[in-house]
């Protein structure tokens, strides 16, 4: 397998990973809202609530930089980041 | 002088921001001295907007790369406070806290859906059509898929998305418009107008890069500082985000207290049109998952369709700076989104909390009656009590209130200086032009850059490629604020429409272009323009009275749409030959981002 291919394999790695916590956040939690919602979560608020308030929220930001930083590590290890003059 | 403006833009904008509070402070001096309340509406209105004004004409620009991507030397924490406020429409800006108000829990699937994008956009787009280096998003596909058909299929998708927007966008700025200047909303709307295109037609991209910024200052002042301030004037928390859990419970005692009593169709008649009552519990789970996340997914699969939104990240320096960017940008959109959901928590208690003294269920028809607030809203038609029972006290189901009251009222209903008021109106004003401008400008790029030089003249030399993009900028803008004049679709229903019908006709098409090898230009444009269709027909379908399946409905017919999109352009696709070498080899130096971009820098 060429070098090119290797990083692809990892990025598309990184690609499902990132997408399988998204879809918790974004999909995932909201199947069992009615439930989730009787419970107390984060600063006294009903768990479901706050995940739509702030929780999900604060995670989608949390997982882009998680991910761009991954990413980034992903083109170093095999030589394709970009040089500064580029 | 140009990269000393870059490395300068730290200093640029803390001078603009503190040079803003001290405007903020000195019109709050002059409403101590007797300014009128109508005089510092004009103020704050007129002030920012000639500030954007400057700062547009301060950017002009006779170059392509300039005008198309602002140079790509946008830095990433700019670029993504450029992008928050090209996103956070008028509608993020005044009707959204209404809508958490009244549909509670079914509303904020559109929270959720409109974050969530953002992580489809870092992962499967953003920084690979930025190596790509295109100027705008039908250029990518023109490139990748080749051909003038499939570039031209993409300017149409664009053209029906953007231009949705863009009616409740410039309706918006004509409404704070009128109300700030106290003119009427026929000509209110092209005076929003003309202040959108003094942003855009002399820079281009840079010139609505900048202003955007000095927008998003702007917008997300005026947003929080009411937000922080009436929760602590209720004493509900000094941080309320972390502190309203009592308040939200306390809503949900009452709400069982008062009951949600259904109103009598007749009575209901009685009410102006656009005023709703509380019928939704607050906190409580009021939808059902399906409803939930078929909206949430729509508006995200949307999100990361939108041109407007993606050809932001054009102009990062890098591929690694588009990435972050994206962080950035949801960053700062989760400041104010976040702040929404306890705007609207603070309004309704603040409303119905007999204990509170602004609190007015319980009270008499003649007590409420006799508030000045009451009275000055009654008039602007957003607020409205029946004594539906005759029992000469006002009850839940008896008071009604506009969408756009919970943003443009609870400041006054708190008792906050009315210099508040009017930076709410400043900040509504320029969440409103930063997402027409982002637009405008989208559907204007596209069609001079992609039908114009790309298929109709290639020779044409840059002064007149320019020359033809702000000819159209001007058009497009007219055409958007006519139709925005006539009032068709309220602000919120033709926003949540545009990505519909940008995720029918343009995720399918951009994802698979850099994910899936053999996609192939008959497959794509199959993609695009039957996924358009299918989702225009079903949205008028449903319109007109069909009954739709599996839940879907007008407000996410995309998902419809985008369905038949990736069946047609998988099975187009895998029956017509792969692309040509050239074309896979382009497909994987995209991938990377190393290397020369796949376009010229000026192209």
């Amino acid at each position: 397998m060429s070098n090119q291919q290797k990083h692809w394999e990892k990025t598309r790695g990184l690609l499902f990973i990132t997408l399988a916590i998204w879809f918790v956040f974004s999909i995932g939690i909201f199947l069992f809202g009615a439930e989730m919602n009787e419970v107390t979560g984060p600063f006294g608020y009903p768990w479901t609530y706050w995940f739509t308030c702030q929780g999900s929220l604060g995670a989608f930001v949390i997982l882009i930089f998680w991910f761009a930083n991954r990413q980034e590590k992903i083109d170093e290890e095999f030589g394709f980041s970009e040089r500064e003059d580029e | 002088m140009k990269g000393n403006f870059i490395d300068n833009l730290p200093k640029v904008y803390g001078i603009y921001t503190g040079g803003f509070i001290g405007f903020i402070i000195i019109m709050a001096i002059a409403e101590q001295m007797g300014m009128t309340a109508k005089a510092i509406g004009i103020a704050f209105v007129a002030f920012t907007v000639f500030i954007y004004a400057l700062i547009g004409w301060l950017s002009r620009t006779a170059q392509a790369d300039a005008y198309y991507v602002a140079g790509r030397q946008v830095p990433t924490v700019f670029n993504g406070m450029a992008t928050a406020a090209d996103w956070m429409s008028g509608a993020s800006f005044v009707a959204m806290a209404g809508g958490i108000y009244f549909k509670g829990y079914g509303y904020m699937a559109l929270l959720v859906g409109w974050t969530g994008g953002y992580v489809l956009v870092a992962s499967l787009l953003a920084p690979y059509l930025r190596k790509f280096g295109c100027y705008t998003v039908p250029d990518f596909i023109g490139t990748r898929y080749g051909g003038n058909l499939a570039r031209f299929s993409a300017v149409v998708v664009l053209t029906v998305a953007s231009f949705t927007y863009v009616t409740a966008q410039i309706n918006a700025t004509g409404t704070i418009a009128s109300v700030a200047l106290d003119i009427p909303f026929q000509y209110a709307v092209y005076v929003g107008l003309i202040s959108i295109l003094l942003c855009s037609m002399l820079g281009g991209m840079r010139g609505v890069t900048w202003t955007q910024v000095a927008q998003y200052i702007v917008l997300i002042i005026a947003y929080l500082l009411p937000v922080f301030w009436i929760s602590n004037k209720m004493g509900a928390g000094f941080f309320p985000h972390f502190m309203l859990a009592d308040e939200v419970a306390r809503i949900g005692e009452l709400e069982q207290q008062f009951g949600f009593v259904k109103n009598a169709a007749a009575d209901l008649k009685s009410v102006p049109k656009g005023l709703a009552g509380i019928t939704k519990a607050h906190s409580a789970v009021n939808a059902t998952p399906w409803a939930f996340i078929s909206l949430a997914l729509a508006m995200m699969m949307g999100t990361a369709s939108l041109p407007h939104v993606m050809m932001r990240y054009f102009t990062t320096p890098s591929v690694k700076a588009a990435r972050k960017s994206v962080g950035w940008s949801l960053f700062f959109i989760f400041l104010l989104y976040s702040s929404a959901p306890m705007l609207a928590t603070l309004s309704k208690l603040s409303l119905i909390d007999p204990n509170l003294p602004t609190g007015i269920i319980g009270k008499t028809f003649a007590e409420v009656e006799a508030i000045d607030w009451y009275q000055n809203w009654n008039q602007a038609n957003l607020m409205f009590i029946s004594d539906f029972n005759g029992n000469g006290t006002l009850e839940l189901n008896e008071f009604f209130m506009g969408g756009k009251a919970v943003v443009l009222a609870t400041p006054e209903i708190a008792g906050l200086p009315y210099v508040i008021s009017g930076l709410v109106a400043a900040g509504g004003m320029a969440a409103a032009m930063s997402t027409a401008d982002g637009l405008i400008l989208a559907i204007a790029n596209a069609i001079s850059h992609d039908v114009y030089y790309k298929i109709i003249d290639p020779k044409a030399e840059t002064a007149k490629r320019l020359l033809v993009a702000r000819v159209l900028l001007v058009v497009i803008g007219f055409a958007g604020a006519t139709i925005a004049a006539m009032e068709i679709q309220g602000i919120l229903g033709s926003v949540i429409w545009a990505f519909d019908f940008a995720m029918s006709g343009l995720f399918f098409p951009l994802v698979l272009g850099v994910w899936w090898k053999r996609a192939n230009r008959q497959g794509a444009i199959a993609g695009m323009l039957g996924g358009l269709a299918a989702g225009a027909w079903y949205l008028i379908w449903v319109r007109t009275g069909g009954s739709g399946f599996l839940g879907i409905t007008q407000l996410t017919f995309g998902i419809f749409g985008s369905a038949v999109s990736l069946v047609l352009m998988v099975v187009v696709s895998l029956m017509t030959a792969e692309p040509d070498k050239a074309t896979q080899k382009m497909v994987d130096d995209v991938r990377v981002p190393s290397g020369k971009s796949i376009l010229g820098r000026s192209h």
